[in-house]
């Protein structure tokens, strides 16, 4: 592999990525925004964030040992814990924790 | 005002550690990853700062690796960061009138970033130090993972879950501050299904169709009803 095709694909990749990114400012941005796009504005971030979160978990096997029970096991205390305390530090801190465990020691 | 920018930077700073335990340790994975095909650290930083999206750098290891066509790196990216045009458009009225600082906080809009910015009431100045701080996490994780190779003394396996730890409690906070249950609930069911059906390499796409089809129709519906 040349260098310069190495330069041009990563070229290529952060202009995509870009593109996303600024596109729906390039079409909304610069006028009123159109009533549907406040309307997903005001949804999205919630259904987005479930999204994000299957999207994090989508390698699980549950066929395959450990049948993912260090994510679920994990995600259910980072949930627990931030219904309890809704301290965003110690929710993240004790679920990482307890998955790093679940995955060196015990599985 | 020197004040208000402190306590911006202040919060920020508070805000965004969970990115930084997250991106330091996925930088440094990513970095370890490409200095074993061959690409030293300026490699690294050139990416980290240029395209400054985490699973899709991954990605880009093979596609450098392999020699892949430049249009099949242009669809591949297409695919995997499609996702970004739901954070644009969820943040269009919010990033209105953000002057100079709008070209950087659309750029370096990352899963994470928009996690931390989407239900903030806080100013552009502290979505723009979120912002900034996200990538001097990235970019330095991925140098330092490029340089020190594989030398770490103790196993670091896991760490990573930082990330979906992170979405977790910020699906519980909005989960928390809203009677309206339904699209999250839509988010996370259409995204499972896809996920069934279409399997883990492909799902994002389809996930987003329906997501949006069923917001609408679920907006449609209200209507309806009320009418």
């Amino acid at each position: 592999m040349t260098d310069l095709h190495s330069g041009l694909l990563i070229a290529v990749i952060a202009a995509v990525t870009m593109l996303l990114r600024f596109l729906p400012f390039l079409v909304f941005g610069n006028r009123e925004t159109p009533a549907f796009v406040t309307y997903l504005g005001k949804v999205l971030p919630y259904a987005v964030m479930g999204m994000l979160v299957v999207y994090c978990l989508r390698n699980i096997s549950f066929v395959a040992s450990p049948h993912g029970i260090p994510e679920l096991v994990s995600v259910a205390l980072v949930a627990l814990l931030h219904i309890w305390k809704r301290n965003t530090l110690l929710s993240i801190i004790g679920g990482t924790a307890c998955y790093m465990v679940l995955v060196q020691v015990v599985f | 005002m020197h004040s208000e920018l402190q306590q911006d930077l202040k919060k920020a700073a508070r805000d965004s550690l969970p990115v930084l335990a997250g991106y330091i340790v996925l930088g440094m994975g990513f970095g370890i990853l490409l200095s074993t095909k061959g690409y030293g650290v300026l490699w690294a930083l050139a990416m980290s700062v240029l395209i400054y999206a985490g699973s899709m750098q991954y990605l880009a290891i093979d596609l450098l690796a392999g020699g892949a066509s430049l249009l099949s790196a242009a669809l591949t990216t297409l695919l995997v960061n499609a996702r970004h045009l739901f954070y644009g458009i969820s943040m269009v009225d919010r990033y209105k009138g953000a002057g100079r600082k709008k070209p950087y906080l659309i750029f370096a809009l990352t899963d994470e970033t928009y996690s931390l910015v989407c239900n903030t009431e806080g100013s552009h100045c502290y979505c723009f130090l979120v912002s900034l701080l996200n990538q001097i996490y990235w970019v330095a994780g991925s140098v330092l993972g490029s340089l020190l190779g594989g030398i770490l003394p103790f196993s670091t396996e896991g760490i990573d879950f930082a990330l979906t730890a992170l979405f977790v409690t910020v699906f519980v906070e909005q989960w928390k501050s809203t009677k309206e249950h339904l699209p999250a609930v839509i988010g996370v069911a259409a995204s499972v299904l896809c996920l069934l059906v279409f399997g883990a390499d492909s799902f994002l796409i389809p996930s987003m169709v329906l997501i949006t089809v069923t917001l609408f129709a679920l907006k449609f519906l209200r209507k309806e009803v009320r009418a």
